[in-house]
């Protein structure tokens, strides 16, 4: 598929420098180089910076509300799994006000690919912690410093053998186009926590700290060793580990779901024979 | 039989099976031709307590559960203590020959003597109750065997000597208890709740999807679509929690699928940011809440009408909805299916507003002639209709409001579903006039459901002395206590809502003002359904009578406070 066809948006509401301009081309690259349809993809965001990603790129697109990306992602694939499904969304979306549907969502398991843009601060809101901002780190609505842990989504994830769980950056293209599109092709729930630096509010978290750190995985590491990946999963300092942490091969729920395999739910008809049986089933 | 009818309440603990007594023999009377009305009456609890279930059965038609026990099955002490006083004149009260009936008229059953083990009380109190009650005796030997077939032939044969067993003791009491005179009713009729009958109106008007989270009393809506209707192609999910259970169901109808959430008050409330998006992204989602008492946990298993307010107002920002509130089990099905039709055609959410007592009451149905229903309005699956892999104009300003749905993946043109305020293509704008156009458009779709309102059903004396104004559930004892105001000699109309938003008064403000006194029935505390006509109309009703005791309203109830 030509790249052009998903569109290209000069104008966003992102700052210059921001990550999500350089997430964005990843995810175009990835798509054309699925040969994707935009019209067979659906794309589905909550609210956040992250999540403005819908009106800035050229495919079927739902924004919903901040912390419920997932529950209308996961459904569109139950009623249409003809559709590719694509979440994209931040850090605060998914781990802080969507914190439940994301476990929910690893739990549930059906295929869909969930890209976080994860930059460890709050940026439409300016500048308050995120679950992922670092204890200690001093922030407008935290000036004594962070008191909460972080949220550490890789640990959680890997934790409950989420189907597919990998980390990337913006600032290396190549990688994250390949996350994308390993994670799109893997059957499952797939997670992409990505950094994707905020140049307005995270002074700490920056382009230059990211590229310091993140070190591609070995090519000899093994995805499907669980107890590996819950090392790797830790590792958060110095070295910041990126790749394919984790996956397995659970089946996906719309797989299990016999009534899928009759095509898109909203073209079934209603089956009045059988609702009419039904109903003798209560005399 | 007296012209109420006969009342028979069991009661116990929970786990005792007065649940499954109840069932067996109301599906025996139905079977048998009789009218019934079931209230359940329970403690939130599994086991413990104390839980009636009441069956008023008639050889006509009736509508509303009685006032008074003809026969009381007890199947503890307790329950005897608590509803001796409640038993009608000549009532019974039927319990274990080791019971104390207090001084009640009673028919104590040797039960160690006629079931071997207790596991065979239950059947052996329906075989008490079927001879005294002159069930036909076929009828119940079929549904034992039915009941107990899965178990094979040896738990079948158990049942069927402890029903012979119990059916030929009681023979020998059949003077303590008239039995019941010959039923009317037609063959062939269904034993359905309101719940059951509210997921096959979705089934019938082609739901493909129900997500939830459990809460009673609405929890069995989609219990329905689990167990049986799984069969003709629902996905049915349980959510995490409420707020996914209504965003998913945005998703669904995003997709293509009819889409319904059942839950109650508290579950709802979480769900409210969810209306609001479904008003302003235009997306059908059909919302049953079936209230019961708050506020908070308030009475969890219990009734009330206080929700009508919260159905009204939930969700931020202004957008047009519809609350349909279905009065019988017939409604439940016809409006359920009408709800389905409204949001797809409107795109905007529609309620389904029942209670507790409507959620649980089995009567007898006839099954629903499904060639006689009116098509539902489907979206766009049209290939084409606009650029290809660009935006189409999802959200077009047009004259009546409504705009051109398409689905996903079905064309080339590309669907923008959004929640800020948006551009036609549902890209996020701030322009001032954009907003305001956009926001007019979403309530010009107001216009069209008003011009879909169904009327309230008016029906006894014309200009009365005394007009009955109720809503949703409470139409059938409101009727009957307007038959026993007019046996005193008064003049006495009912008017039932049956969609109380929007309203149109040209089709009853008429009728309310050629009314002596205008009283308005509703089981809240503050009189919701009066304040909403003030406010709609300008009319006051000359006072409100309402009950929030969590309990069901019964004609003699109100007949009593309206006398």
């Amino acid at each position: 598929m030509d790249i052009e066809v998903y569109g290209e948006y000069k104008k966003t509401a992102w700052c210059p420098g921001c990550g999500n301009h350089d997430v964005m081309k990843a995810v175009r690259q990835a798509l054309a180089g699925l040969d994707l349809a935009p019209n067979k993809v659906a794309h589905v965001s909550g609210i956040g910076q992250a999540a403005k990603a819908p009106h800035y790129i050229d495919l079927n697109g739902f924004n919903g509300l901040h912390g419920r990306g997932l529950p209308p992602a996961q459904a569109i694939k139950l009623c249409n799994p003809e559709l590719t499904v694509i979440a994209q969304s931040g850090d605060g979306c998914n781990y802080g006000e969507g914190g439940n549907h994301f476990l929910a969502a690893i739990r549930r398991n059906v295929d869909m690919t969930l890209l976080v843009h994860d930059n460890q601060i709050y940026g439409l809101t300016k500048g308050q912690a995120s679950p992922t901002t670092p204890e200690g780190q001093i922030t407008k609505s935290q000036p004594d410093g962070v008191r909460n842990a972080p949220f550490n989504p890789i640990a959680v994830a890997v934790a409950m053998k989420c189907s597919f769980v990998a980390r990337s950056f913006s600032g290396n293209i190549p990688h994250l186009v390949e996350m994308i599109q390993l994670a799109i092709r893997h059957k499952g729930f797939a997670l992409v926590d990505l950094f994707s630096p905020c140049v307005s509010f995270n002074k700490v978290n920056t382009f230059g700290w990211y590229k310091q750190r993140c070190q591609e995985l070995p090519e000899d590491y093994d995805p499907t060793d669980w107890a590996a990946a819950m090392q790797v999963a830790q590792e958060f300092g110095e070295r910041i580990p990126i790749g394919v942490i984790y996956r397995n091969d659970r089946p996906t729920l719309d797989a299990s779901l016999p009534v899928l395999q009759k095509g898109p739910l909203g073209r079934q008809p209603v089956d009045k024979d059988g609702l009419r049986a039904l109903m003798q089933s209560y005399t | 039989m007296s012209h109420t009818g006969r009342n028979i309440v069991i009661g116990g603990e929970a786990g005792q099976g007065l649940v499954t007594i109840g069932q067996m023999l109301t599906r025996a009377l139905i079977r048998s031709g009789y009218e019934v009305v079931v209230s359940q009456d329970y403690m939130s609890r599994v086991r413990g307590g104390h839980n009636t279930y009441s069956i008023r059965v008639h050889d006509a038609p009736i509508a509303a559960p009685a006032d008074a026990m003809d026969v009381l099955v007890a199947l503890n002490q307790e329950t005897v203590s608590l509803h001796k006083h409640e038993l009608a004149e000549g009532g019974i009260v039927i319990l274990d020959a080791g019971l104390d009936p207090e001084g009640a008229r009673a028919v104590p059953v040797p039960f160690k003597d006629v079931a071997p083990r207790p596991i065979f009380e239950n059947v052996a109190a329906l075989g008490v109750l079927g001879s005294l009650l002159g069930v036909d005796r076929p009828t119940m030997e079929g549904l034992v065997r039915e009941t107990f077939g899965k178990k094979g032939d040896k738990v079948v044969g158990q049942n069927m000597k402890v029903l012979d067993d119990a059916w030929k003791w009681a023979e020998a009491h059949r003077a303590s208890c008239a039995a019941l005179p010959a039923p009317k009713g037609a063959k062939g009729r269904m034993m359905l709740h309101g719940n059951e009958a509210i997921a096959l109106g979705a089934l019938a008007a082609g739901v493909k999807f129900c997500s939830f989270y459990p809460m009673t009393p609405a929890t069995s809506v989609a219990q329905e679509l689990i167990t049986k209707g799984r069969k003709l192609g629902v996905v049915v999910e349980q959510a995490e929690d409420e707020i996914a259970a209504i965003n998913m169901a945005l998703g669904a109808t995003y997709a293509g699928a009819k889409a319904l959430v059942p839950t109650s008050g508290g579950g709802f409330a979480l769900m409210t940011e969810g209306v609001s998006l479904a008003g302003v992204m235009e997306a059908p989602v059909v919302i049953v809440l079936a209230q019961r008492p708050g506020p908070a946990t308030g009475l969890p298993t219990r009734t009330e009408q206080a929700d009508l307010n919260l159905a009204l107002y939930a969700g931020h920002g202004e957008f047009p909805r519809a609350i349909l509130a279905p009065a019988t089990i017939e409604d439940c099905f016809h409006l359920t299916h009408a709800a389905f039709d409204l949001t797809e055609r409107f795109q905007t959410p529609v309620f389904v507003l029942t209670d507790q007592y409507l959620s649980d009451s089995y009567r007898a149905v006839v099954p629903f002639d499904l060639d006689a229903l009116p098509p539902v309005a489907e979206p766009d699956f049209s290939p084409g209709g606009g650029p290809k892999f660009k935006r189409y104009k999802r959200y077009e300003l047009t004259e009546s409001g409504v705009s051109p749905r398409k689905v996903p993946g079905f064309t080339e043109t590309l669907v923008l579903a959004d929640c800020h305020e948006h551009t036609e293509q549902g890209n996020i704008t701030e322009d001032a006039d954009l907003r305001t156009a956009m926001n007019d458009k979403r309530l010009r779709k107001g216009e069209g459901l008003h011009k879909l309102v169904i009327p309230p059903r008016v029906s006894g004396d014309a200009k009365p002395d005394l007009m009955l104004v109720c809503w949703g559930s409470s139409e059938g004892p409101v009727g009957e206590a307007a038959e026993m105001l007019r046996a005193r000699g008064r003049t006495v109309g009912v008017m039932s809502f049956t969609q109380v938003w929007p309203l149109d008064p040209a089709q009853f403000l008429p009728a309310l003002q050629a009314a002596k006194e205008v009283v308005c029935v509703e089981g809240n505390a503050t009189g919701q359904f009066a304040r909403l006509l003030r406010q709609e109309t300008g009319f006051e009703v000359s006072r409100t009578l309402l009950r929030y005791d969590g309990r069901i309203f019964t004609p003699g109830w109100l007949a009593e406070r309206l006398g």
